[in-house]
Formats: C-alpha cells, sequence, structure tokens
C-alpha cells in the first residue's frame, strides 16, 4: 500500500486496513460447532408440542446458528492469546493476524444483538431472552471467568452448549419443560468426557497456555474416573426421552445400545494406563462422543418431523 | 491531497467483503418482509380504519 503523489509507504497494519476475507468472518463463527447447535436445536423444535410456522422455524433456526456463531466470535476475540499457543487453534483468524481482535469483537456483538431481536420480534420474546442468556453464559461466564480459573470449567460452561435444544423447544411453546430439561442434560452431561477425552491426549497444549483442564489440575488418573462417571450418567439420561413419553421405543432401544458403547468407550479410557503415549482409548472416545450425541439427536429429530408431517 | 492507493489484491478482498454484507442486508429485507407477511396472515389489513 502506497502514499501516491509522494513517495512514502505504509503498509495496512498502519491505516488499519483489513485484508480480511469472508470466509475469515465465517470461520470466527466456529461453523462446526454451529452445525451441532443447528442440529440440537432443531430436535428441540419438531419434538416440541404444538405448532409453528416452517417460515418463523427457519428463523428461529438461523438466529439461534447465529447466535451461536457470535459467541463464538466473542470467545475468539476474548482467548487471542491462548488461542495463538495451542496447536488446535493457532491458524484462527485472529492469531495468524487475518482479523484485528477489535473487528472480531464488533463481529460478535452485532450479530448477538441482531439475532436476539429477530428471535424476540419474529418468535418470541422468552426464546430471545434464553439465546441472550446463553450467549452471556458462553462468552463471560464460561470464556472469561471459568475457562482460565477452574477445572470445572467445562463441567459448568457445558450449559451453554446445552441450551440449544431447550430454545428450539421455547421457540415453539414458550416456556421451559421437563422434557426440554432432560435435552438440556443430555448434553450438558456428555460435554465432560467428550472434552476430558481431547484434553488427556492435549494435556501439553493446554498446560503451554495455562488453561486448568482437569488433566493438568487433578491427573489422569482422576480425570479417567470422572470421564467414566459421567458416561454412565450420560448413558441414563440419554434414555430418558423414551421413558418419560416423549420419544418411540424405538429410540429407546437404540439410545439405550449407544449409551452402552460410550460407556464401554470410557471404561477403556479409565482401564488405559497413565504412560500411554498414543492414547487410542482416549482418541476413541472423543470421536464416538460425537457420533453419540449427533445420532440420538438425529433420531429424535427424525421422529418428530415424522409426527409432524403425520407419519 | 494525498491519498492512500491499494493494492489490486486489497481492492479485491475489500470487494468481496462488500458484497458479502450487501447479501446480508438484502437477506434480511426478504427474511423480515416474508416474516411479516407471515405473522400477520391474511388479518393484516383486516382492521377498522
Amino acid at each position: 500500500m502506497t502514499y501516491s503523489e509522494d513517495m512514502a509507504t505504509l503498509d495496512a497494519a498502519d491505516i488499519g486496513f483489513s485484508e480480511a476475507e469472508p470466509r475469515d468472518y465465517f470461520a470466527l463463527l466456529k461453523p462446526r460447532v454451529m452445525s451441532l447447535v443447528v442440529f440440537t436445536a432443531l430436535a428441540g423444535m419438531t419434538i416440541a408440542p404444538g405448532a409453528i410456522h416452517p417460515f418463523l422455524a427457519f428463523v428461529a433456526t438461523l438466529c439461534i446458528a447465529i447466535g451461536a456463531g457470535a459467541s463464538g466470535a466473542l470467545n475468539m476475540w476474548y482467548d487471542a492469546d491462548i488461542d495463538r499457543v495451542m496447536s488446535r487453534t493457532s491458524s484462527r483468524p485472529i492469531p495468524t493476524g487475518r482479523i484485528k481482535p477489535q473487528e472480531a469483537l464488533s463481529f460478535g456483538l452485532v450479530l448477538a444483538a441482531f439475532s436476539v431481536l429477530t428471535l424476540g420480534l419474529l418468535v418470541n420474546w422468552f426464546a430471545g431472552f434464553l439465546l441472550a442468556f446463553t450467549i452471556f453464559f458462553y462468552a463471560v461466564i464460561y470464556t472469561m471467568w471459568l475457562k482460565r480459573s477452574t477445572p470445572q470449567n467445562i463441567v459448568i460452561g457445558g450449559a451453554a452448549g446445552a441450551f440449544p435444544p431447550m430454545i428450539g423447544w421455547a421457540c415453539v411453546t414458550g416456556s421451559v419443560s421437563l422434557e426440554s430439561i432432560v435435552l438440556f442434560l443430555m448434553i450438558f452431561l456428555w460435554t465432560p468426557p467428550h472434552f476430558w477425552a481431547l484434553a488427556l491426549y492435549k494435556v501439553g497444549d493446554y498446560e503451554k497456555a495455562g488453561v486448568p483442564m482437569m488433566p493438568n489440575v487433578a491427573g489422569m488418573k482422576s480425570t479417567k474416573r470422572q470421564i467414566l462417571f459421567y458416561a454412565v450418567l450420560t448413558a441414563c439420561v440419554g434414555v430418558l426421552p423414551y421413558v418419560l413419553g416423549f420419544a418411540s421405543p424405538v429410540y429407546g432401544v437404540f439410545s439405550a445400545g449407544m449409551g452402552l458403547v460410550f460407556v464401554q468407550r470410557a471404561w477403556r479410557v479409565f482401564r488405559m494406563l497413565d504412560t500411554d503415549a498414543v492414547m487410542a482409548p482416549a482418541k476413541s472416545l472423543f470421536g464416538f462422543s460425537l457420533v453419540y450425541l449427533a445420532s440420538l439427536f438425529a433420531v429424535l429429530l427424525v421422529e418428530g418431523l415424522a409426527v409432524r408431517f403425520g407419519l | 491531497m494525498d491519498q492512500i492507493k491499494l493494492t489490486e489484491g486489497q481492492k479485491k478482498v475489500r470487494r468481496r467483503r462488500s458484497v458479502a454484507i450487501a447479501v446480508a442486508l438484502a437477506l434480511l429485507v426478504v427474511l423480515f418482509y416474508v416474516a411479516t407477511i407471515v405473522k400477520f396472515g391474511p388479518g393484516m389489513f383486516d382492521r377498522p380504519l
């Protein structure tokens, strides 16, 4: 970049000219997390009792997705310093310099405001309030407070990821009920074994960044024990939609089978030696945990759609 | 008066960002337009004058 007419040369940073591509802004939204959020919110919406216009259901899904994306952008703004030192996050738009932290902050705040107001205006204000609370919980309670201060960070912070099906439910009913609390618990209890399995084999990364994940603070043995504990709870709560009567016997059998596999993978992690360098059981549990949650919500979603379309 | 001249690459990314913002705004207009019709429905004009 140059001044015309004279010989002075400036680079982009001198005048703050952004060289970010639209796809860099899209990356700020954490699209992979967003897809799971959309999926679980849709499941909550379809199995909720009551009617919602398909277009408003689309608007609600869009708002929840954008709200989740806004949380991701605010998280990347605040965590840019630790993202820089962790291998998993070092190629994100802020650590690589493609987007400035202030730009990410503005982007996140604008999207958060737009998504909450649009959901409130077009769908209902209770769902809008839940979405606002979710964004606040993830960006402030989890990212700014818990993440760097306690090994229980992802246990409590997991609530942020667990709210979307509850928001989906609230979009249709305008309220919270026992069923939507069960959907919340399914994700809330699943979060610790999912993230601690990752933390076991990325322990060096978290150590370097100074994030107090459970393996760094309480050690491998305690983490593996807690993974097993939460995996058993997750498997038990996973069948509750059938037990409480808002999912079919097919879901009941499927969730019980998947729960057993989930516990079996957690058991293999529990039996894994502390000296194991490859940590194949932890990697396998991490991979399976994604399949577990996605497939359970997929079945709920299909069943919900089948009921709505009278199949 | 001195002016800042952008390189071709910088002009390109600025154009792409501008197009992305324009598309997002246009979609927002369409979204609110359709949602208004959906929410009010045929009763939109059914009111005392």
